[in-house]
């Protein structure tokens, strides 16, 4: 099955500025269907970017987030080709990963 | 009481005049070529700075605030995952072994800016999502839901191929045609829900203002962008989606997805805006 | 000239949902004249035209509330042929036939009553614009 996780990542030597588009519906758990029943929730819990082994960018995520959310952020360090680990974990314990390469 | 009074006594002053016609005006042939310059002029006069291709962009030619958001979000557009899964789509055979290419000249692959074009066969204005559902239904699939979803990827993947073309309606020398054509423009102006708007109240008369918190597109290249991702539905929609919405945000009942009314609408608007680029699909607030 | 409405009215309608254009003088006095009245009762009699109305004997009975159904039933039959009809319309309709069913019968007379003249102004506005819409037009 395609990864839900788009990323692209791009260095300029010193920093590096990762752009990620995760599929996911993100129900909140607040919203009711057509017939009235309440959405269960389904949310990813936490985002994880991992460069070289350690953390860059830990989102601990929750209902307030929308569906396929975008995220956008920088971190020092980072050369080109080398390799970006992506992963989510959701409320349901369902997981994906992906490795992208920084450009 | 006195409300009642007012529509009774106004439905009998109706009623009065119609029993005295006025001086019928001379009959407007339609004239579409002469229409889509005026229109185009209008909005270019409006909007000086504005290049005739901008216009595409709705709302986001309209704020440079929002501009710069939209330019943001483009380099990883919300719609990337419609637009991937209609292109697998496309390319996935029916299972008579057929293709949607089957259906259209050039394979389906850079048509989009023919749409709508007018049937001499059968006498109406064909969209594309309507193409899209007798392809599937002359090759024994079931139709799809017109509003999103697969329909959405696939008018999503097919405004891709088509990307930066631009509009190329064609209304043959047919009475019928034009007469789609001039009722497509007669609803565009006609008001119409309790809140009493036409399409030209916000569209016409004021783009680049807000209504709510949102800000309004013109009208010229209006459709060049669908189908959309739209914030506001967390998801894809089409042109049937907009054209239903929006009568129902206005407290009209809508009509029925494809319906006589919204296809001769979308030949009327995509044609005035014959020239300018396919920019499809797209993001909206 | 249409009015452009820069603050689009909200979802809800503080006057019950029982509201529309007040655009004319006699309109907003009769809307007026119902704000003073404080009984929600009283304002729907007066609404259905019972006017002045307290006894048991002039109360709606389920035959009233049929004939004003039908009657708004066939105005927005003839706005749907007309290709336009008003979601208030049909909500007020469904209001209707609710408090029917729940054998309130003045509200539901008086929620006919109302439904029917949402569907009449949706078939004026329908009549009106075959001509109108052409002051819009870019020429």
């Amino acid at each position: 099955m395609a990864s839900t996780i788009r990323v692209r990542a791009t260095s300029n030597g010193d920093i590096t500025e990762v752009q990620a588009l995760v599929q996911h519906p993100m129900d909140s758990g607040f919203v009711k269907d057509a017939k009235g029943e309440i959405i269960p929730p389904h949310f990813i819990q936490q985002l994880t970017f991992e460069y070289d082994g350690k953390a860059v960018f830990v989102a601990d995520w929750g209902a307030a987030v929308s569906k396929d959310p975008y995220v956008k952020f920088s971190f020092k360090g980072g050369k080109k080709g080398d390799d970006l680990k992506i992963g989510w974990v959701d409320n349901k314990g369902a997981t994906d990963t992906t490795t992208a390469k920084i450009q | 009481m006195i409300m009642r009074v007012a529509i009774s006594f106004v439905s009998a002053a109706l009623a009065l005049t119609a029993l005295a016609a006025p001086p019928a005006i001379a009959a407007d042939t339609p004239n579409p070529a002469a229409d889509a310059t005026a229109f185009q002029k209008f909005f270019t006069n409006k909007f000086p700075k504005l290049k005739p291709e901008d216009f595409v962009n709705g709302p986001y030619s309209m704020n440079e605030d929002l501009h710069r958001q939209w330019e943001e979000k483009e380099q990883f557009p919300p719609y990337e995952f419609a637009l991937e899964t209609g292109k697998e789509m496309f390319a996935t055979p029916f299972k008579n072994g057929k293709t949607y290419g089957d259906c259209f000249p050039d394979k389906g692959i850079g048509i989009r800016q023919n749409y709508p074009y007018f049937d001499d066969k059968e006498g109406k204005v064909i969209t594309l999502e309507l193409a899209l559902n007798r392809c599937r239904e002359a090759n024994g699939e079931p139709p799809f839901s017109y509003v999103k979803d697969e329909m959405a990827s696939l008018t999503a993947y097919m405004a891709f191929t088509s990307r930066g073309k631009p509009f190329d309606i064609k209304i043959p020398d047919d009475p019928r045609a034009l007469e789609a054509y001039q009722k497509g423009k007669e609803y565009f102006y006609t008001r119409r829900g309790q809140l009493n708007f036409s399409c030209a109240t916000c569209h016409v008369q004021a783009p680049g203002e807000r209504i709510r918190a949102e800000i309004l597109a013109p009208a010229l290249g209006i459709l060049n962008a669908m189908p959309i991702y739209r914030s506001e539905w967390s998801g894809m929609g089409t042109i049937s989606r907009r054209f239903t919405t929006c009568n129902s945000q206005i407290r009209g009942v809508p009509l029925s997805p494809q319906d006589e009314e919204y296809r001769d609408l979308e030949y009327y608007l995509s044609y005035v805006s014959n020239g300018l680029p396919i920019s499809g699909p797209g993001a909206r607030p | 000239m249409s009015m452009i409405r820069k603050s689009m009215p909200s979802g809800h309608d503080t006057m019950g949902g029982n509201r529309f254009s007040l655009a004319t003088n006699a309109e907003r006095v009769c809307a007026e004249i119902m704000l003073k009245i404080k009984s929600s009762t009283m304002r729907n009699l007066i609404a259905a035209g019972l006017i002045a109305c307290t006894t048991p004997a002039c109360a709606a009975s389920e035959a009233d509330f049929k004939t004003a159904y039908a009657a708004a039933e066939a105005a927005e039959k003839e706005a749907g042929a007309l290709r336009n009809q008003w979601t208030t319309t049909e909500a007020m309709l469904t209001a209707a036939k609710k408090a029917a069913e729940a054998s309130q019968f003045d509200q539901a007379v008086a929620s006919s009553k109302e439904a029917e003249a949402l569907a009449k102004a949706s078939i004026f506005q329908a009549t009106s614009e075959k001509q109108r819409w052409k002051d819009l037009e870019i020429r």
